[in-house]
C-alpha cells in the first residue's frame, strides 16, 4: 500500500488538497488525513499529483531501429516525463502490421515494467497505403488504435475503407494527415524563413488539405478520426467546424507547435527539423487558441528519437523529429499554465483524461477510487535548464535542449507500483 | 578581417563588405597588371565541391594560386556522401591535413555552416543549396561599383528563377546593403514565399520591372531542374521573361547587363544582349578572381595589403 500525504490532486474536473491511498493496483481511498499503518508514505506537500500522463503518439523504434530507441529506454524516458501509458507508432522495421508484431510489443512492455506501452497497428500492410492490415487480429493482441503515421494513406478510397473497417472493431484511426504531393521534398515550413535560409518549404496546405480530406471521409464513414500533430491555423479551423457539425473527430498537437516557431530553423538546427514543420507566429497563436477553446483535445509528444550521428548532418539529410517524452509536461506547464493560458485541470485533461477517453482506456486518466493507480508527482517550483545528457531516452535530439523550464516530474506510480525515475 | 569564415552576405557587416570590395578592387588592378603575389605562400587551400562547377571552382583555384597558396581539389559526387564519409568526417580529415581554408559547394542549404562549426580551418561558402553564394554577389557588386562608381539609388532587377537561386538571395542582401534598390521578377511559380522580407520588390511583369533599371541580371534557367511544372516551355519563358534588346529600351539610359553564367542563349537572355555593348559578363569573370583573392587574403593573411 502507498499513501500519498498532503497531495494537491489535479483531475480534469478540478483540484483538491487530500491524501490518496493506493491498495494493490488501484486507488482505494481519497480523503484528508488518512492514517494507514504499514503503508509506504510519500510526502506530497507542495507537490502536484496528476493521473499518469498518456501519450497518444510516440516512436519507440523497436523492432528494427534500436540504435535510436528501444522499448526499455523509451518506456523509461516516458516515466521520467510523467507518462505512465504511451502509444507507440507502427513505423518500426518491419512495420507493426500483424497480430504477432503487436503481441511482441506488449510482451516487451510487460518485461520492461516501466510505462505501459500500447502498440498502434498499421492501417495498411507494410504502411504501403494499399491493403488493410488485420485490425481485428491486431486489436485482439492489444493494438489500441491504427495509424500509418509518417506514411499517410494517399489513396482516398483506401482511407475511407480504413475508417469504416476501424469503426467495425471500435478502433480509432490516428491520422498523420499530409498530402505528400504538396509537401514534396520540403524540409521546413514554406514561408519567409524557408526562403531566407534557402531550405525547401512545405506549404501549410500539405497538412490542411489532407486534414480536410480526412475529416470529410470520417464524416462520410460515420467513423471516429483522431488527427495527429496539428500544426496549422487552417487545420484547427477545419476541425473546429467539423466538431460543430457533429463529426466524430478529435485531434492532438505537440509542445513544439505551441512553444516554438520556424525561427528555430534559421540556425540550421537539425533538431528543429520536424514533420509537420514548425510554423509561424500566427499558427502558434491559432494552436493555443484551439487548445483554449477545446478544439484541440490532446497534447501528445510525437517523441521521435534519432541517433546523434543521424542528426549531425546536412539539414536535408537529417531525419525529421524531436524527442519529447521528457520535456512535454514542463514545456506545457511553463508555456501554458504559468502564462495563465490554461488551468492545471485543463492540462490534466489534455495530457491524461482526454487521451484515455479517445482510446477507450476506461481504467485510467483520472485519480478516483477504483481507478488504476497510475500517478505522477510533480514539483511545480522546480526551475532548470534542459540538458539532454540526463535524458533516459537514447535520443538526445531535443528541440528543447538548453531551454529554461519549470515543473519537474519527481515521482511515478504505475498500476500501484512505485517506479524509480 | 576578424572572422574565421565567410558563409553568406547575411553574416557580413557593411564595413566587412567594404573591406572585401576595397581589397578586391586592388586585386583587380593587380590582375590587369598580370602581377602575382606570394602572401599566402605556405597556406593550403582545399576546394570541396559536392556539385559540379567549372567557373566557380576554377576561379577560386586561380585566386589561391595567384596569392601563392597550394590548392587541393576534392571532388565528391553528392551520392557518395550518403553512402560513405559524412561531411563532418571529411571536414575533420581536412583539418588533420592542416588545411587553412576550405572552399565548399554543396547542394544542401546550411552545409557550409555545418562544416564551419565542425572544423578549425576557415570555410568559404561557394554556394550552399538555395541559401547563399556570397562570392558571386561580391563579384557582382564589384563589377557594378566599378562601372557606376557607387550603388546608392541604383536599381537592380533580377529576372528568372528566384526560387531556386542562391545568387538572387545573396544579391538581394548585398545590393540592398550597399544602397541599391532590388526588384525580383519572374512568374509566381519561381518567386519564393516571403522573398520581399529579404528587402526587395516583387514584380511578375518584366516590362514594368525594367522601368528605370540600371542593372539587369537574368538568371540561368536550369532546365534540368524544371521538372515541377514551374513553366510550360522555353518559348513561352523567353517571350515573357527573356531579356532582349527591345526590352532593354525600358531601362535607364545608362544600364548594364550581368549574368552569373553559364548563359542559355534565347532562353533567359537573347544572344545579342549577352554579346552586346551593355553586357559586362566577361568583366564579372575577371572580377570573380579578384573578389576570391580578396576573400582568401582577408581570411588567411590578416588583411594587410602588401
Amino acid at each position: 500500500m502507498i499513501l500519498l500525504k498532503n497531495a494537491t490532486v489535479v483531475n480534469a474536473g478540478g483540484m483538491q488538497q487530500t491524501d490518496v491511498l493506493i491498495d494493490g493496483e488501484t486507488v482505494a481511498r481519497i480523503a484528508p488525513n488518512i492514517e494507514c499503518f504499514g503503508a509506504e508514505e510519500i510526502d506530497c506537500d507542495g507537490k502536484l499529483v496528476f493521473p499518469g500522463f498518456i501519450d497518444m503518439h510516440c516512436h519507440l523504434r523497436e523492432p528494427g531501429q534500436t540504435h535510436k530507441e528501444d522499448i526499455g529506454s523509451g518506456s523509461l524516458a516516458a516515466l521520467a516525463g510523467g507518462y505512465t501509458t504511451v502509444c507507440c507508432m507502427p513505423n518500426t522495421d518491419p512495420p507493426t502490421d500483424t497480430a504477432a508484431a503487436v503481441a511482441y510489443i506488449r510482451k516487451r512492455s510487460a518485461e520492461c515494467g516501466n510505462a505501459d506501452v500500447l502498440p498502434v497497428g498499421c492501417i495498411t500492410r507494410g504502411q504501403k497505403g494499399e491493403e488493410l492490415a488485420e485490425f481485428g487480429h491486431m486489436k485482439a493482441q492489444g493494438a489500441i488504435a491504427v495509424s500509418d503515421d509518417g506514411l499517410p494513406v494517399g489513396n482516398g478510397a483506401v482511407m475511407l475503407n480504413a475508417l469504416k473497417y476501424a469503426k467495425t472493431f471500435g478502433l480509432t484511426v490516428l491520422s498523420h494527415s499530409e498530402d505528400k504531393s504538396i509537401s514534396g521534398n520540403g524540409v521546413v515550413n514554406a514561408g519567409e524563413n524557408a526562403t531566407a535560409s534557402g531550405l525547401r518549404g512545405i506549404p501549410k496546405a500539405a497538412e490542411s488539405a489532407a486534414v480536410a480530406r480526412d475529416v470529410l471521409l470520417a464524416e462520410e464513414a460515420g467513423a471516429r478520426l483522431h488527427v495527429c500533430h496539428v500544426s496549422t491555423a487552417e487545420s484547427v479551423d477545419i476541425i473546429r467546424q467539423a466538431k460543430k457539425r457533429g463529426v466524430k473527430v478529435t485531434c492532438e498537437t505537440c509542445p513544439h507547435y505551441f512553444a516554438a516557431t520556424d525561427d528555430e530553423i534559421l540556425s540550421y538546427n537539425t533538431n528543429a527539423k520536424i514533420n509537420p514543420p514548425l510554423r509561424g507566429e500566427r499558427d502558434v497563436d491559432a494552436i493555443i487558441e484551439g487548445i483554449v477553446d477545446g478544439t484541440i483535445d490532446v497534447i501528445a509528444t510525437d517523441h521521435a528519437p534519432h541517433h546523434f550521428d543521424e542528426k549531425n548532418k546536412e539539414f536535408d539529410y537529417a531525419p525529421f523529429g524531436t524527442v519529447g517524452l521528457e520535456t512535454a509536461f514542463a514545456v506545457a506547464y511553463t508555456r501554458l499554465v504559468l502564462t495563465e493560458t490554461v488551468k492545471l485541470s485543463d492540462l490534466c485533461r489534455l495530457m491524461s483524461a482526454a487521451p484515455a477517453n479517445i482510446l477507450g482506456l476506461t481504467d485510467r486518466g483520472r485519480i478516483e477510487v477504483g481507478a488504476r493507480a497510475d500517478i505522477v508527482i510533480v514539483d511545480p517550483d522546480a526551475e532548470y535548464t534542459v540538458d539532454t545528457a540526463y535524458f533516459k531516452s537514447k535520443g538526445k535530439n531535443s528541440l528543447f535542449d538548453g531551454w529554461r523550464l519549470n515543473g519537474a516530474v519527481v515521482g511515478a506510480i504505475v498500476k500501484g507500483e512505485k517506479k524509480q525515475l | 578581417m576578424k572572422r574565421k569564415d565567410i558563409l553568406g552576405i547575411k553574416d557580413l557587416s557593411k564595413s566587412e563588405v567594404n573591406e572585401i570590395l576595397t581589397v578586391a578592387n586592388a586585386m583587380r588592378e593587380r590582375l590587369d597588371d598580370r602581377e602575382r603575389g606570394s602572401e599566402l605562400a605556405g597556406k593550403n587551400v582545399a576546394t570541396l565541391f559536392y556539385e559540379n562547377s567549372t567557373r566557380t571552382r576554377n576561379s577560386f583555384d586561380l585566386a589561391a594560386k595567384n596569392l601563392g597558396a597550394s590548392v587541393m581539389g576534392i571532388s565528391v559526387a553528392a551520392s557518395s556522401v550518403q553512402k560513405g564519409e559524412t561531411l563532418v568526417d571529411t571536414g575533420k580529415t581536412l583539418d588533420a591535413l592542416k588545411t587553412d581554408a576550405v572552399i565548399i559547394r554543396h547542394p544542401v542549404a546550411g552545409s557550409a555552416r555545418l562544416l564551419a562549426e565542425t572544423i578549425k580551418a576557415s570555410v568559404i561558402n561557394a554556394g550552399d543549396g538555395m541559401n547563399e553564394h556570397p562570392s558571386q554577389a561580391l563579384l557582382d557588386a564589384l563589377t557594378a561599383t566599378r562601372y557606376f562608381g557607387g550603388l546608392a539609388d541604383k536599381k537592380l532587377v533580377i529576372v528568372g528563377d528566384i526560387r531556386h537561386s542562391r545568387v538572387a538571395r545573396s544579391n538581394i542582401l548585398l545590393f540592398g546593403m550597399l544602397g541599391a534598390s532590388v526588384t525580383v521578377c519572374g512568374p509566381y511559380t519561381l518567386i519564393p514565399d516571403g522573398i520581399a522580407g529579404l528587402g526587395c520588390e516583387v514584380d511578375s511583369d518584366l516590362d514594368s520591372a525594367l522601368d528605370g533599371a540600371n542593372i539587369v541580371m537574368p538568371l540561368r534557367i536550369q532546365f534540368e531542374r524544371m521538372s515541377g511544372a514551374f513553366f510550360p516551355s522555353r518559348e513561352e519563358y523567353h517571350e515573357y521573361y527573356g531579356v532582349t534588346q527591345k526590352r532593354l529600351r525600358l531601362c535607364a539610359d545608362d544600364h548594364i547587363v550581368m549574368h552569373p553564367g553559364p548563359v542559355n542563349r534565347e532562353a533567359e537572355i537573347a544572344g545579342d544582349v549577352a554579346d552586346g555593348a551593355r553586357s559586362v559578363i566577361e568583366e564579372q569573370v575577371t572580377n570573380g578572381v579578384a573578389v576570391r583573392m580578396a576573400m582568401l587574403k582577408l581570411l588567411l593573411d590578416g588583411g594587410n595589403v602588401r
